[in-house]
């Protein structure tokens, strides 16, 4: 574990050496999970599932209700640590750290029902989410030299803040309380603010769960610009729609462990994930 | 409630941005910062106060009191104004911005005010203390106070929140009855030669000496007055003021900048960085976990901070007499400050300020003048009140057959007034709950940073120098750096959000969840 963490991250951290899946050989990938576990009394929510995530890619995770998906990135992100297998960020071990540490590392995700902070604006939301802002010791906050720094760090940051506002167009939102916003308003805030995090991948989980589907292109239209940018997501989708139009790699979930992994193409011709999941329709 | 003073503030600059030239646009701007906003709140307290003085020096006259035995009267409300205001804002920081449910305030009051007082408290007094300066004990006794906050956060903080009730409400009564203990004191003298003295209390030099020496050479009362004292003491003379009471005076203006300086730092950490995390951990910890904070150094940290403030209010509070006893640390004091809160608005310090002046005056020491005044009108009117009823049943069933008199005379006998406070506490509480749940000012949207987040716009019109209007030159994103530039440029033209941004203000909270897509 050791060894691997030795290996240089930070050629894998420049995400401007987008690509598909040609350059994962060489460098580990931005996310490994190895023989992940994770039981619940008798239950094995997560029961030994192996997958890797390649570097600027858009990765669908896919499997029935109940296979596991959810739980895998509540391990994966540090909200419970797994019983056994690791997770690798960068090559780096980050198993069972945790999720600020994780998400400090550049792995962020959002939720399958999105947690606002209700009664904090949507600036204050995106606000909040950059890494090591110098005001966020407490000393500096109320030293009234050190304040100066603090002040014109803001400043930058709010900069920021609204082209994201913007890019995810919820800007004309900005000022009213999280809470306020409907729930396809409140996905793009919780994707915006994931990024205001600048992250190297994006765990969204369900962010198109009960989305109208002008909103649904909205977003996806978004994930490929800042795929484009280098960026990596791991997206945990039910539409097979959306999977075959927009996923580079598919990985299948079921019951606690991965069934299958590779294209779209080639997931929908799989004769096990088509009998555990995708049924005879497809 | 439709347009909270911020938001209202922030629309009404929005719709003059297109209009003006850039340096008004500016100075409006300026003039929108969140410190402008607390120079009017401080306006609000001091009306606030001014009218409470007002109000008791009405009923100071009503009582035939002379200059002297009015001034005492508001010296006396000043000093529990100022106590709650303290004590609320610390509270504030806990419960009110980090959600931390403390109900232990009087705990962490009494670990300050005796450390300080076993500090300073003099080697020969009845209960000996180490003698030590006034600064020592001071910083001793907020340390002190804050370290036991950390004993009591360290297990409690990484459980919900209803455990760090139960650990601080239990720790509050753990520490009082181990200051009433005697054997406590007896172990404290064998061990380091000081003590408490149990139920009965310690005298301390007290923060009141600050304003001795101030007025007093040497700091004793006996002895010639220093030309502040001797200025003050003649002003005082002109207008028929004891010397005591310009000292008790001199001790408000103590109170006074304790209530500042918390204030000033409350404010501070509410408009940083440091404030944003904590209301974020109010929110929703994981989320604050999932974006990289470290939540449990921050409610550490915080529960540290406000403990300490907790003791220094007390320090204030109790150094006011120089003696302190267990019997003022009782759970109630905690549910009092949290009734100032509440009444207040919790996550709003100026809201904090006002509940603790509104609590400390017209709620906690007011109902005591109310026996006397009743007395006094009905010596006017001539109205004979006969024996009052031995219970408050007695009262209450007289009062039932239409006859106000037994119960007006049980309500002003004896003592009786200090127990139908909690009666009009708890009326005032449930009112507050009904109709304001969320207190005098907690309904304000006091954003949380250090800038004003809505002035971007603004900026970036005298950037680019463009001279009509602020709002157009926000399409043009300057530099993408790191974050994605509008990759759709003219999909949300800028004067659609301003326009929105004003309608979304004026609207009623009904329709916030309209989405623009549905």
């Amino acid at each position: 574990m050791s060894e691997q963490a030795a290996e240089p991250a930070t050629e894998v951290g420049d995400r401007t050496t987008a690509g598909g899946e040609s350059n994962a050989t060489d460098s580990p990938p931005p996310l490994r999970v190895t023989n992940l576990e994770k039981h619940f009394g008798g239950i094995a929510a997560v029961d030994g599932v192996s997958f890797d995530v390649h570097e600027g890619t858009l990765t669908g995770l896919i499997g029935p209700n109940g296979a596991g998906k959810s739980t895998a990135f509540d391990c994966i992100t540090g909200v419970y640590a797994p019983d056994a297998g690791t997770v690798e960020f960068n090559g780096e071990d980050i198993t069972g750290l945790e999720p600020f540490e994780i998400c400090n590392r550049g792995l962020v995700r959002t939720f399958q029902i999105a947690r606002e902070l209700e009664k904090m604006t949507v600036l204050e939301n995106l606000m909040l989410a950059p890494a090591g802002q110098r005001g966020e010791a407490l000393w500096r906050s109320v030293t009234p030299i050190a304040r100066r720094g603090v002040a014109a760090e803001e400043r930058d940051l709010r900069e920021r803040v609204w082209e994201t506002l913007e890019f995810f167009e919820i800007d004309h939102l900005a000022e009213e309380y999280a809470g306020t916003l409907s729930g396809g308003q409140r996905k793009l805030l919780e994707m915006s603010r994931a990024l205001m995090t600048d992250p190297d991948v994006v765990l969204l989980d369900e962010p198109l769960a009960g989305v109208n589907p002008s909103l649904e292109k909205k977003l996806l239209e978004r994930i490929h610009d800042l795929r484009e940018e280098g960026y990596t997501f791991l997206l945990v989708e039910h539409d097979m729609d959306v999977i075959m139009n927009h996923c580079e790699r598919v990985i299948v979930m079921h019951q606690g462990t991965n069934l299958a992994a590779g294209t779209p193409e080639e997931i929908t011709s799989n004769e096990r994930v088509i009998d555990a999941y995708l049924g005879g329709e497809v | 409630m439709s347009s909270p003073p911020g938001t209202d503030a922030d629309s009404t600059g929005d719709g003059d941005g297109g209009s003006r030239s850039d340096s008004d646009a500016d100075a409006a701007s300026r003039s929108l910062l969140p410190e402008t906003r607390w120079q009017r709140d401080v306006v609000l307290i001091l009306a606030t106060l001014l009218g409470i003085y007002a109000l008791f020096a009405l009923i100071g006259l009503a009582l035939d009191f002379d200059t002297n035995g009015i001034l005492n009267v508001l010296r006396e409300l000043t000093l529990f104004a100022a106590v709650y205001a303290m004590l609320v804002l610390a509270l504030n920081l806990h419960w009110g911005y980090t959600g931390l449910f403390n109900i232990g305030v009087a705990g962490f009051m009494a670990v300050g005010v005796y450390t300080m007082a076993i500090l300073t408290a003099s080697p020969d007094a009845t209960a000996p203390g180490f003698g030590l300066p006034l600064w020592v004990g001071i910083v001793g006794g907020m340390a002190m106070a804050a370290l036991v906050g950390l004993v009591a956060a360290l297990p409690a903080l990484r459980l919900r929140a209803d455990y760090l009730a139960i650990v601080t409400l239990g720790l509050s009564e753990i520490i009082r009855l181990t200051f009433q203990s005697m054997q406590f004191s007896n172990a404290l003298e064998d061990a380091l030669g000081v003590a408490t003295n149990g139920g009965s209390g310690m005298n301390f030099p007290g923060t009141r000496n600050v304003v001795q020496y101030a007025f007093y050479r040497g700091g004793d009362r006996t002895s010639e007055p220093t030309v502040l004292g001797d200025a003050l003491f003649g002003l005082g003379e002109s207008f028929d003021v004891l010397p005591l009471v310009v000292l008790g005076w001199g001790y408000n203006v103590v109170l006074a900048i304790g209530v500042v300086a918390f204030y000033v730092l409350l404010v501070r950490i509410a408009n940083s960085p440091f404030g944003r995390v904590l209301k974020a951990i109010r929110e929703d910890e994981l989320v604050a976990a999932s974006l990289g904070k470290n939540t449990d150094l921050f409610k550490i940290k915080v529960f540290m901070l406000g403990c300490a403030l907790m003791g220094l209010a007390g320090i204030l509070w109790q150094g006011q007499a120089g003696y302190t006893s267990p019997h003022e640390f009782r759970p109630e004091l905690t549910f009092y400050v949290f009734i100032a809160l509440i009444i207040g608005g919790a996550g709003s310090n100026t809201g904090s300020v006002l509940g603790g002046l509104v609590f400390g005056t017209l709620l906690f020491q007011g109902p005591l003048y109310v026996p006397r005044l009743v007395a006094e009108g009905l010596s006017v009117a001539g109205v004979e009140l006969g024996p009052p009823p031995n219970t408050f049943y007695d009262a209450a069933l007289a009062l039932g057959s239409l006859d106000p008199l037994p119960m007006l005379a049980y309500a002003t006998a004896g003592t009786n007034v200090s127990y139908l406070r909690f009666v009009l506490l708890g009326v005032v509480l449930i009112l507050v709950v009904q109709r304001r749940p969320e207190g005098l000012l907690g309904h304000r949207i006091e954003t949380a940073a250090a800038v004003d987040l809505s002035n971007r716009s603004r900026t970036t019109a005298t950037d680019g120098g463009s001279s009509n209007s602020s709002s157009g030159s926000t399409a043009t994103n300057a530099d993408p750096g790191s974050m994605p530039t509008n990759a759709d440029p003219g999909s949300t033209p800028t004067d659609d959000r301003r326009d929105s941004t004003a309608t979304t203000d004026e609207r009623d909270p009904g329709s916030t969840d309209g989405d623009p897509d549905e």
